[in-house]
């Protein structure tokens, strides 16, 4: 499983990384999601992938025993996708509202600001 | 209790200001005051931790390393100290300067809200709330660069909004890795740990991890080119407090990362580091010759002095340290007040630019005297504070043997005053350009803040023997 994850990550980096350097202004918002999704899907794997084995302490112990699902890695999930909701909502109204002034969705009409 | 203060006066100003958005006078008077509130309570937090040592708080009662703990030591201290005096400054700044509809649609909860996640990111011990603590900051230093909706400030944001997610990403990265290596989150924590993990490989990845999402966040060389693209579009006010803050929270981060989690790297990342702020000074400060619009000339500048600051870290002695801390305040108070110079010449003349000034010595004496102040500070002239700063990382460099970097940053600091001579002399000394809209007074809200930065940049330098002492005790718990 872990293996299939990571070429999953891996493709979704490099489709991320790739539709960021197109010139188009809402494959850039699409590139900035992938890599978001990528980033929370790795910290997932990281945390160990475990299956049916819920971090409870059964009645009878006094301390979880065996391997158990990490509930750490995805509380930071849950956090980073409320975050990036938030992050991405904002990003696509710029991006609408920069295409309404500029008038164009290519980035190489976007230039007036450089140094 | 302390160490908790600064972000909650952060947060219910941010609230109180946003309830009292259609009462102009009484959202005014708020923003100033919880500035001022933020200010009060980082110096008690820095008297508190001057005099009793290093504060902490676990959020919520629950016990480290499980929980999130808010810690802070000296250096955090120092820097809440400082988000406070950037912070009251611009809210009074922002009184003169901000156009109403600005103020109508959030400016004073927005600057607020960006203090509060500032001073969160000074004051957390835990990696992950820190990249809580950077997004709070970076959701609300996006909606500051874009409001009021200009074509500049479009073009600006984008850039801005796709270089800073990328980061946080990378950072995010970084920390789930170290997760993973590690399986803890609390920064000392991860530190103990990492010194059993038997993987030098992966540690060494994850830390060019952090160097190159903190450093697009520090616009450090070669991930510097979203700041200049961007940083002039928004007004006065709001570049000010970016300049003044929101790249030294990417330096502090840097700091913290590089001094606690990977400190063992020994070989390996000082040259490197030291590299970066080789380059990071010389094409700061060579793009900010280049330039002849005001603030643009600025926006270079602060890539420049970020170069001083990584020197301190690559060198990594206490003296280094120390000389970092000291020159972040000094290029935090002297950076701001050059942004609300321009900010007051834009006033008095209309035009950021260089060609259309002139003559602003003869008509503006106290102008001209609260631009040279933080001018030849930051150049690095004695008494001012830059001097002393500078003379501080010079001399850990020497101590160290590593001359190549010295004579770089001996170098940049006569570019710098160059650059800051080419601003008196084009805006200042030359007569009078073929410009414009001449007004002859500016209200005192925008002089205030400007005085008193200038007056502390002349306090830091006077008074740099006690306060390096400061600095020196600061870096040393660092180690």
């Amino acid at each position: 499983m872990e293996t299939v994850l990571a070429f999953v990550i891996g493709g979704l980096y490099a489709a991320g990384l790739y539709m960021l350097m197109r010139r188009s202004l809402v494959k850039l918002v699409i590139g900035l999601a992938l890599l978001g999704q990528a980033t929370n899907l790795l910290i997932f794997t990281l945390g160990r992938l475990t299956r049916g084995r819920p971090p409870l302490i059964s009645p009878d112990a006094a301390t979880l025993v065996g391997p158990y699902a990490d509930p750490v890695p995805q509380a930071l999930i849950l956090t980073a996708i409320v975050i990036g909701f938030g992050v991405h909502a904002f990003t696509i109204i710029l991006v609408k509202r920069a295409y309404q002034m500029v008038g164009s969705d290519d980035l190489d009409d976007f230039r007036t600001t450089d140094g | 209790m302390s160490v908790i203060l600064p972000i909650l006066i952060s947060f219910l100003t941010g609230i109180a200001t946003l309830l009292f958005r259609d009462r102009r006078p009484i959202q005014r008077a708020l923003s100033v005051l919880g500035a001022a509130a933020l200010l009060a309570a980082g110096l008690t937090l820095l008297a508190v931790v001057w005099r009793e040592g290093v504060q902490r708080l676990e959020v919520g009662n629950w016990p480290a390393p499980f929980g999130i703990v808010l810690s802070a030591d000296l250096f955090s201290a120092i820097m809440v100290v400082l988000t406070g005096l950037v912070g009251l400054t611009v809210a009074i700044y922002s009184l003169g300067s901000i156009d109403p509809d600005r103020e109508r649609f959030g400016f004073h909860p927005l600057l607020h809200i960006l203090l509060m996640g500032v001073c969160g990111a000074f004051l957390t011990a835990d990696l992950f709330n820190l990249y809580v603590w950077f997004e709070v900051m970076l959701i609300a230093s996006f909606v500051l660069m874009t409001l009021g909706g200009e074509r500049a400030q479009l073009e600006g944001g984008i850039k801005y909004v796709t270089l800073n997610l990328m980061a946080s990403a990378l950072f995010l990265v970084g920390v789930g890795i170290l997760y993973g290596i590690t399986g803890a989150l609390n920064m000392a924590d991860i530190a103990q740990r990492l010194a059993e993990v038997k993987q030098p490989g992966l540690v060494l990845a994850v830390a060019f991890l952090f160097l190159v999402a903190f450093g697009i966040k520090a616009a450090v060389f070669p991930l510097f080119f979203w700041l200049p693209a961007s940083y002039h579009t928004p007004p006065v006010p709001v570049t000010a407090l970016f300049s003044g803050l929101l790249t030294k929270v990417g330096v502090y981060a840097l700091v913290r990362v590089f001094t606690l989690l990977f400190a063992q790297e020994g070989e390996f990342i000082p040259p490197v580091l030291l590299t970066i702020a080789g380059l990071t000074m010389v094409t700061g400060v060579l793009g900010a010759v280049a330039q002849t619009e005001m603030r643009r000339l600025l926006s270079f500048h602060i890539i420049s002095q970020i170069g001083y600051l990584l020197m301190g870290l690559g060198l990594r002695t206490p003296l280094a340290l120390a000389g970092t801390i000291f020159f972040m305040a000094h290029v935090i108070l002297a950076k701001t007040a050059l942004f609300l110079v321009s900010g007051i010449v834009h006033r008095l003349r209309g035009t950021y630019d260089l060609k259309k000034l002139g003559g602003l010595y003869r008509t503006q004496p106290v102008l001209t005297v609260l631009f040279l102040l933080p001018a030849l500070s930051l150049a690095g002239l004695p008494p001012l504070s830059g001097f002393f700063a500078k003379l501080a990382l010079v001399q850990a460099g020497l101590e160290a043997g590593q001359f190549a970097i010295v004579a770089v940053a001996l170098g940049v600091s006569m570019l710098t005053l160059f650059s800051m001579m080419k601003i008196w002399n084009e805006a200042f000394w030359k007569p009078s350009g073929e410009s414009m809209t001449t007004v002859s007074s500016c209200p005192t809200t925008l002089w205030l803040p400007l005085g008193l930065l200038a007056a502390l940049t002349v306090a830091l330098g006077l008074a740099a023997g006690p306060l390096f002492a400061l600095s020196l005790q600061a870096a040393e718990q660092l180690k």
